[in-house]
């Protein structure tokens, strides 16, 4: 199988967290990954893409869809034209506190950073570039 | 997604069906909060629930919250996807999943 390369634009709005999971889970589904990785993944997408049409002020999105079939990889890159963002500086949360001392915020970019096999951020010019990795079997 | 509600005196059910994500987890926050005055026993069914994100996490929380001060939580036919989401958040020692 070969290396292939897929893209999508979208506007900035949570409706359309569907049409990007809907997109890469088409794409996606030829390689016949395993339904716990195609489920992380959509968490990913979920998190990432919400935090976008929150905090980023930008128009659209940019996501790009690489995947390596020899190793059976995907590698999911989100781009945004926002403010500059790095979710990855947010400390982690402490998940062993009570549910009365549990902090609503910073959970989504954690759980992307334990569910996926890899996260990375940089900023290019005037955008926000976050990659995530993850092995599909 | 799909919210099915079940009321049997102070015991409610909440049977949902589909994804519990950032798009669906309002709704169930709409039927959650400042109505379940009276609830002593509340029970979430996920046998059809294939998805949660941190957006359905934090419904879950205020929930639990709620029930912690008025009775008692629990979720049952978790399946090992969203099991494994609940453990690596440690939301698993927050909830009761049966």
């Amino acid at each position: 199988m070969q290396n292939w390369v897929k893209e999508i634009v979208v506007d900035s709005k949570f409706e359309n967290v569907r049409t990007l999971t809907e997109f890469v889970e088409r794409s996606l589904e030829p390689l016949n990954p395993s339904p716990k990785a195609m489920m992380q993944i959509g968490v990913a997408i979920d998190e990432l893409f919400s935090n976008v049409v929150r905090y980023s002020g930008s128009s659209n999105m940019k996501l790009i869809l690489n995947v390596n079939a020899d190793v059976l990889t995907a590698k999911l890159t989100f781009i945004d034209e926002g403010v500059e963002y790095d979710p990855l500086k947010k400390e982690d949360p402490d998940v062993s506190l009570s549910a009365e001392d549990r902090e609503i915020g910073g959970l989504g970019i954690f759980l992307v950073k334990k569910i996926m096999d890899g996260v990375e951020y940089k900023r290019d010019g005037q955008k926000n570039i976050l990659t995530v990795v993850k092995k599909l079997g | 997604m799909k919210i099915e509600k079940n009321v049997d005196g102070s015991n409610t059910t909440f049977a949902l069906e589909g994804r519990l994500d950032t798009m669906t987890a309002p709704l169930l926050e709409s039927e959650i909060q400042g109505k379940l005055d009276g609830v002593t026993d509340l029970e979430f069914d996920f046998a059809k629930l294939s998805y949660i994100s941190s957006a359905g996490l934090r419904v879950l929380l205020s929930a639990q919250k709620i029930m912690n001060k008025q009775g008692k939580m629990v979720i049952k036919n978790v399946c090992a996807e969203i099991k494994e989401i609940f453990e690596v958040t440690g939301f698993s020692d927050i909830l009761t999943v049966v």
